[in-house]
């Protein structure tokens, strides 16, 4: 059995400070933003606001100062982001580049890469999206087809992206893609930094069930990249990936997808609260806690360069479980309807969760194949 | 880890691993005391380890009793270490001496009440209190009353109380316990101010929070194991994917659990006034069920039997979740504490803990 230990979340000066600075900006930013609004957060688009906390500093803030960073703790970093999601603050925009693409050059880019790409990230005006599921492999990244071959001059991109979050309105992507044999299923897979105006890009929308246009194909034809646009090692884009997926997996928005519905229905039953409304309400709000204290834990582990993949996994599966348990808990506490369209916050806001609950254990990795990871580390595979 | 809660964790654990035997929770199962190892806990200190050293006692930090009382758990101990642990607790806190053998607390379920009043020269203590752990057995009970607005703890000693038996699902003793008799001053001092019987329950809910992790962590040990050797249909039952994600599912549990157990230890030194102690309570509770249910699906029929050893830590789970207050009562409790902070104030309130 592998280690499944959560040491206990890094001690850090005090955050009191920067936590009451980040919630006054925010009451002031987002004061008359509705309910409806709030509850997209990590899926709301707002280039302007993202470009407010990049003058804050709120971006990159653990990257060193000669990339644009500001060398602040992996504590203070969450505090930021804990606030930003339980605020419903529209963060979609760097979101992706703040967490792992930033991350992930900082650790293996090239000197050019981190000079010109993570100053413009910190700054919110530069802004990512993940390459790397595909139409044939989902949660298999390991079965990926696109394929860069090299070529004079750098290397030649044909294949299709799929599930792309933000790619219309994106920068670039990092690609991960096959670059070896096709058997060699870990070994032959590279990762690439690619800006999204090249020719041979089509970014095409794909409507989610709400109708809502967040996803997206990304088509390559014939894309050349230059020999500049590696990450790190040719053949380590299984390892890179990985590594990256602990960011992926392990933060606050893997368990405050719906806060601000709980937020609203706190809201609505308000002090005419029955015990039993308490101790439903009260076992989410206990889960949340446990979940942050959790994810706070992997935080630290990721500071200290260790490998959390595991424990990641297992705030992942259990932070979906109760960001879809609130909307059916919320059913039952109100007998109301869900209405999208509703004028009633609470009606819309319960209406938003329930259409994108099922996201929740797919994003990310699928609630089996976590499962399975978790398997794994038992000694079970 | 720090180095001291390592030499605690590493010391009892090899105590009650030498020790605790299946063949020990049987004889305790029908009623023996385990006096030699009582006798080898008291050797080492442990029911003091909630004692300053200023008071007499071991001075752990609270995080590391409760790791104490967490190895406790993963080992099924059948003996009153957290009531004694407590005990000692509250006599220092009012100055009394400490207990010089196992100790237990009352009362224990928030609608037992015990009289206190003045009558001649001291005091006068009346009352009954149920599912008291280890009553038949305590040499000293901490009763906590209260008189005239204040908060009092009665030091008594086996000869002012009677008992009655009860057990738990574990058949650990949970008596009910009667006094109604003198007591002098000398065992009678007000608590300080602000302590009082919701710190008992507390408290008492941070040590089963531990005692719960410690349980579910081995009994998570234990079912991987019996997945990996236990053969169906031509290879071991873990090579099952339906199997797989069950055990992820009990993996998932147990970590949230030991998170439980963790934030309700930083909350032991401030009792009701820690709401961490009411999340872990709460949450621990909830993975001991699950855990229960999933270790003995997957042990099959062989786990059901008294013949294995499972049962001697998942009757513990069913038992201690519902000991110094459930999940209803604990989450109720949290509920309570978001509705007063208002719709604005729950995030904050979240985010102090």
């Amino acid at each position: 059995m592998q280690d499944f230990s959560f040491p206990a979340p890094p001690t850090a000066p005090d955050t009191a400070e920067l936590r009451a600075e980040v919630r006054a900006f925010l009451a002031a930013e987002l004061a008359g933003y509705p309910a409806a609004e709030r509850i997209r957060s990590w899926s709301g688009f707002d280039a302007d606001f993202s470009r407010k906390l990049g003058q804050r500093g709120w971006i990159g803030m653990t990257w060193p100062k000669q990339y644009g960073g500001h060398e602040r703790s992996a504590l203070e970093r969450y505090v930021v982001l804990e606030e930003l999601l339980a605020a419903g603050a529209p963060v979609a925009a760097h979101w992706i580049a703040d967490r792992q693409s930033g991350p992930l050059l900082l650790k293996v880019g090239t000197e050019e890469q981190k000079r010109t790409i993570l100053p413009r990230i910190a700054a919110g005006e530069f802004f990512f999206c993940i390459g790397m599921s595909e139409p044939d492999s989902g949660s298999d990244l390991a079965a990926v087809r696109t394929r860069a071959v090299p070529v004079e001059g750098g290397w030649r991109v044909n294949g299709t992206k799929l599930w792309t979050t933000y790619a219309h309105h994106a920068h670039a992507i990092i690609l991960y893609c096959r670059t070896g044999a096709a058997d060699d299923r870990h070994g032959g897979t590279s990762q690439f930094l690619v800006d999204l105006t090249l020719p041979g890009i089509t970014v095409r929308p794909i409507a989610d069930l709400s109708g809502a246009r967040h996803f997206n194909e990304v088509v390559f034809e014939d894309v050349i990249l230059p020999h500049s646009a590696l990450i790190g090692q040719e053949g380590d884009g299984w390892n890179q990936v990985m590594s990256e997926l602990a960011y992926e997996r392990s933060g606050p928005e893997r368990f405050l997808s719906t806060f601000v519905l709980f937020v609203e229905l706190v809201r609505t039953l308000g002090s005419q609260m029955t015990p039993d409304a308490a101790g439903a309400l009260g076992r989410l709000g206990v889960h949340l806690v446990v979940l942050r204290r959790l994810s706070r834990s992997v935080a630290g582990m990721l500071q200290d360069g260790r490998n959390p993949a595991l424990q990641a996994s297992v705030v992942k599966d259990l932070g979906a479980l109760v960001e879809q348990e609130i909307p059916e808990i919320a059913r039952q506490l109100m007998a109301m309807e869900p209405d999208l369209r509703s004028h009633d916050a609470l009606s819309s806001v319960l209406g938003y969760s329930i259409l994108n609950a099922p996201a929740f254990s797919l994003r990310g990795g699928t609630r089996e194949i976590l499962r399975g990871i978790i398997a794994r580390g038992l000694g079970l595979r | 880890m720090s180095e001291t809660s390592q030499i605690v964790r590493d010391t009892a654990n090899r105590l009650f691993t030498e020790r605790i035997s299946p063949q020990l929770l049987l004889g305790a199962e029908t009623g023996a005391w385990l006096g030699e190892e009582w006798t080898l806990i008291e050797e080492m200190g442990l029911p003091l380890a909630m004692v300053g050293e200023e008071d007499g006692g071991v001075g752990l930090d609270d995080v590391d009793a409760a790791m104490l009382i967490r190895v406790a758990g993963a080992n099924a101990v059948p003996l009153p270490l957290a009531e004694t642990m407590l005990a000692n607790r509250f006599l220092a806190a009012a100055g009394l001496p400490l207990s010089s053998g196992p100790a237990t607390v009352a009362p224990v379920r928030p609608t037992d009440r015990f009289h206190l009043e003045r009558a001649g020269g001291g005091w006068h203590l009346s009352g009954t209190a149920h599912r008291i752990p280890w009553a038949r057995s305590a040499q000293t009970v901490l009763v906590l009353a209260e008189a005239g607005g204040q908060t009092f703890a009665v030091r008594l000693d086996d000869g002012q109380v009677r008992t009655e038996s009860a057990h738990n699902l574990a058949v650990e003793p949970r008596d009910s316990l009667f006094v109604d008799g003198a007591v002098p001053d000398t065992a009678v001092a007000p608590l300080p101010d602000g302590m009082g019987f919701g710190d008992l329950m507390a408290m008492g809910a941070a040590l089963r929070t531990a005692a719960m992790a410690g349980a579910i962590g081995r009994v998570l040990e234990l079912t991987v194991g019996y997945a990996n050797e236990r053969a169906q249909f031509g290879r071991p039952i873990g090579k099952f994917q339906a199997i797989q994600q069950s055990l992820a599912v009990m993996a998932g549990h147990a970590a949230a659990a030991s998170g439980a157990a963790d934030l309700a230890a930083e909350g032991l030194s401030q009792g009701a006034r820690s709401l961490t102690v009411a999340v872990g309570k709460a949450r621990a509770g909830e993975a001991a069920g699950v855990v229960a249910t999933i270790a003995h699906q997957v042990h099959g029929a062989i786990g059901f039997t008294h013949e294995h050893s499972l049962h001697f830590l998942t009757k513990r789970l069913w038992s201690w979740r519902d000991e110094f207050g459930n999940e209803a009562h604990w989450n109720r409790l949290f509920g309570q504490r978001m509705a007063e902070a208002g719709a604005d104030g729950v995030w904050p309130l979240i985010a102090s803990l």
